[in-house]
């Protein structure tokens, strides 16, 4: 039987009407056409499928519409204000912090949830906070540069 | 203005090619302007007709021969120049290397540049992307366009203005008179018939081309053009392709290989009525507005599925490599030479070598959106060999090809394992019958089970050294991993190498660097066993043995950086050193790593990798670095923990949970050294750093522990037992 959820995305109340089981990630990517968040294994292992859900990190991919009712969700597409990039999505652009870029706004979520807890994180806490989220490309190496100086600009 | 424009396809008068038949074609004027930008119309026909053109011509080198200017560049009236080409960006940065190359020719900075890719209604056909030939392969092409683009929008102003062509000066895609002032730019030249036609002659294949003592915007860390769509999540992948009324299809899957149908109900998925049933002999699958409603739909026929099981070899990741040795082909084993220097030797040294399989695993699994319309095929498709994936899907209609289009939009990672398009056929057969657009976009699970592997492979060697500790004899064979960098690049007077088939029980192909990383694995980690042998140094008696002055260059070059002799007389059984280095697709590489261990618990951990690497004039230094990196870490989870488990035909650890790639926990500190030469042509950079990191790896394990662990992965508990 379907449910009438409604949730806050990206600052818009939308009102959805699925079934309890279907994962919010679907909606959002199928329904609310916001593609930035990802697939990449729908088992809550790789981080792709990363949202804000009330300021904290969830998968998506195994986040059931049940739980999503009365949440306020920050998907990719939600993060730059007005045309002006979040500082994050700065940092990752600055250091190059991409290559194919698909886990890219997975990385980007996990990086706004680490930092709103640690605003100082020491590179051990970047690795510990973003240690859920795979990337095949890129040897990490540049995003864990991004969260740095993310947190720096953000501290500014 | 006419909203459409429907023409015979015309044949470049140079082209001395066979022409396909003439056959008519309508595309929308928006369509163009939309893809290419606004120019002159003539143009169009031009680059279309050399798009469409198919058959296998162009073959991957996408070399200049005949091909017109127009099938590589368009003058767009912005001042922005439209380039094509038939690669596809999956992360390794061929879409920027490309603009690039077409903005140095032009004299234009980077940003003026457009590029269309792998759209093959507007590109030509230059074959697959793979085996690191793009910056070999396609980059001079792409500079040759442009350049005879250059020269010839430069010989018309100098006829116009009746002055000397050499005298002209090509800057910021203006063309300058010094001596009068006049100026013609490439926006006003946009406009020139007389230019559009100029620009139906051939590409001069000869052309001089910019030196790298003179580039500006080539060598340069330009950054991808459409980067900032990957930051805000604008970019669509093939993936997040949406089309108007698209479904979600699922696909029946066996449970284990080969495994054939028998019967299905399909009673309970047909009753839902926003499904789409599609059961075409071994096909069964299903389309739906949701992927939920399509996963229901599958999941209520799947459970009453019933399955004629084949029979399998007796074969599992446990038995695989006597499996592959009973089945090696090895009839065709040649040379006599390495058996004289064998017995010649003072001491004679074999070992054996194992890889496991392993999966490429990009982020993003296969994908395709298809879309029938007006009897036209249109697939948006994560392939990296389009023109490939558009005849298949050409032959599995009966369609001539030039009914099919297949657009790769920038997708999410390959690394050789998306050679073929079978999400984006499944997606055309459902779109078909559904009447609608239709997305399928395989589950982790299924990529882990369906798509291909890199192979699993034993590597026989054996060793002699004479009395003085010189290496004379070798004897090397590769079993079912394939012959790439198998040669060993040291000077041994009596060699063999070879590569032997065997049967593969799993579905087995191309990965990053393939054959390379077992065969540099297997040969550096020998090399060491045959130093320790020899009581040599391991760098000494590399050095001692290699002519190649690539190599040298890059081994010399890390063992400074990383401060090896100083450090190799550090080593205890907890911290090791090792190195190793190789060459494989006209690049060199060589790396030196530490690895701290911890035997009660069975644990190695790679502490620091430093790693030179070499590949001719660096195109881009960025985005070179970013692929180097990139490389060390995927050859990290290769040579420590990733594996394909199964058994009886199935999968066993076909999740992440099951099969561990690297995160950023295991990352160590990464130091890479790019070396610049610049007096050869660029070879391509994306897998070469691969091969070098596990043998590096092993020989730190082997100098801390005086343990040698020949399989991949290395796996730590052994430490515990030895
Ligand atoms: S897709 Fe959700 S964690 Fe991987
Ligand atoms: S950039 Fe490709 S997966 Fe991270």
């Amino acid at each position: 039987m379907d449910v009438t959820v409604t949730l806050t995305v990206n600052g818009v109340e939308r009102t959805v009407t699925t079934d309890p089981q279907r994962p919010l990630l679907d909606v959002l990517r199928e329904d609310q056409h916001l593609t930035g968040t990802k697939y990449g294994c729908g088992e809550g292992r790789c981080g792709a499928c990363t949202v804000l859900m009330d300021g904290k990190p969830v998968r998506s991919c195994v986040t059931p519409m049940s739980l999503a009712g009365k949440k306020s969700i920050t998907t990719i597409e939600g993060l730059a204000k007005g045309g002006s990039l979040h500082p994050i999505q700065e940092a990752f652009l600055e250091e190059g912090a991409m290559q194919c870029g698909y886990c890219t706004s997975g990385m980007i979520l996990s990086a706004a949830a680490l930092l709103q807890d640690k605003p100082s994180p020491t590179d051990e806490e970047i690795i510990a906070g973003m240690n859920g989220n795979i990337c095949r490309c890129n040897g990490y190496v540049k995003i864990v540069n991004a969260v740095r100086r993310a947190a720096g600009k953000m501290r500014r | 203005m006419t909203d459409s424009i429907s023409t015979k396809r015309v044949e470049p008068e140079s082209s001395k090619r066979s022409v396909p038949p003439s056959r008519e074609f309508t595309i929308s004027r928006r369509t163009f302007v939309q893809t290419l930008g606004a120019g002159i119309l003539i143009t169009v026909t031009d680059a279309l007709s050399w798009g469409q053109r198919r058959g296998g011509r162009g073959g991957g080198g996408g070399g200049g021969g005949a091909m017109p200017v127009v099938a590589r560049l368009h003058l767009n009236e912005d001042g922005t120049i439209s380039v094509m080409s038939g690669k596809v960006e999956e992360g390794q940065g061929a879409r920027t290397e490309l603009s690039q190359a077409a903005a140095e020719e032009l004299r234009v900075p980077f940003d003026r540049i457009r590029i269309v890719m792998a759209d093959t209604d507007f590109v030509p056909d230059d074959g697959g992307t793979s085996g690191s030939r793009t910056t070999p392969g396609n980059v001079p092409p792409m500079r040759q366009a442009a350049a005879t683009a250059r020269e010839l929008l430069t010989r018309f102003a100098a006829k116009q203005w009746q002055a000397d062509v050499n005298s002209l000066e090509v800057r910021d895609g203006t063309i300058t008179n010094k001596a009068t002032n006049q100026k013609l730019t490439y926006a006003d030249l946009a406009k020139s018939r007389e230019i559009a036609e100029a620009f139906k002659q051939p590409i001069e294949s000869n052309i001089t081309l910019t030196a790298v003592s003179d580039w500006k915007v080539m060598g340069s860390s330009v950054p991808r053009a459409n980067n900032r769509d990957l930051v805000t999540g604008a970019h669509q992948f093939p993936s997040d392709v949406a089309r108007p009324n698209m479904f979600y299809g699922r696909v029946l899957r066996p449970p284990s290989y080969k495994a054939t149908l028998e019967s299905i109900d399909l009673s309970e998925a047909k009753a839902m009525k926003d499904a789409v049933v599609v059961h075409e002999g071994e096909f069964v699958g299903f389309a739906a507005p949701s992927l939920f409603r399509a996963t229901q739909a599958l999941e209520a026929a799947a459970k009453t599925a019933s399955w004629k099981v084949a029979s399998q070899p007796s074969v599992s990741h446990k038995t695989i490599h006597s499996y592959l040795q009973e089945h090696a082909r090895m009839d065709n084993a040649r040379g006599v030479v390495t058996e004289k220097g064998l017995a010649e030797a003072a001491k004679t040294l074999s070992a054996t070598y194992t890889l496991a399989y392993i999966q490429h695993t990009p982020m993003e699994t296969r994908a395709g959106v298809a879309e029938w319309k007006d009897d036209k095929l249109t697939v948006w498709a994560g392939v990296d060999n389009p023109p490939a994936a558009q005849r298949d899907l050409a032959q599995m209609f009966g369609m001539p090809v030039e009914r099919v289009r297949v657009i790769v939009p920038d997708m999410g990672g390959g690394f050789g394992g998306k050679h073929a398009a079978p999400a984006a056929q499944e997606a055309a057969r459902l779109a078909k019958v559904a009447g609608r657009p239709v997305c399928v976009h395989w589950t982790r699970a299924e990529e882990f089970t369906w798509a291909y592997f890199r192979p699993a492979a034993v590597i026989e060697c054996k060793g002699g050294l004479d009395a003085k500790g010189s290496l004379i004899a070798w004897d090397f064979i590769n079993i079912n991993a394939g012959g790439s960098a198998i040669d060993a690049p040291y000077n041994i007077p009596n060699k063999r190498t070879q590569s032997v088939g065997s049967d593969s029980p799993l579905a087995q192909g191309a990965y990053r660097c393939l054959a390379a990383t077992g065969n540099n694995f297997a040969r550096e980690s020998f090399i060491d066993e045959l130093a320790a042998a020899a009581g040599a140094d391991p760098l000494e008696f590399r050095l001692t043995h290699l002519d190649n002055p690539r190599i040298r260059t890059v081994l010399e070059t890390v063992a400074q950086r990383f401060n090896w002799s100083e450090r190799k007389r550090k080593v205890t059984p907890e911290l090791g050193v090792g190195l190793a280095c190789g060459t494989e697709k006209n690049s060199v590489v060589a790396a030196c790593v530490e690895v701290g261990i911890d035997r009660k618990k069975g644990e190695i951990k790679v502490r620091e990798v430093c790693q030179a690497f070499e590949c001719g004039p660096i195109l881009n230094p960025a985005n070179l670095t970013s692929q180097v990196q990139g490389c060390i870490v995927m050859g990290l989870g290769g040579a420590l923990f990733e594996e394909i488990e199964f058994e009886n035909g199935k999968v066993l650890n076909a999740d992440f949970g099951g099969y561990r790639v690297p995160r950023f926990r295991d990352v160590p500190k990464i130091d890479v050294v790019l070396v610049n030469k610049t007096d050869i042509p660029s070879a391509g950079g994306g897998e070469t750093p691969i091969i070098a990191v596990a043998p590096a790896v092993g020989n730190a394990v082997f100098a801390a522990t005086g343990v040698r662990i020949r399989s991949l992965p290395m796996r730590g508990d052994v430490l515990k037992r030895a």
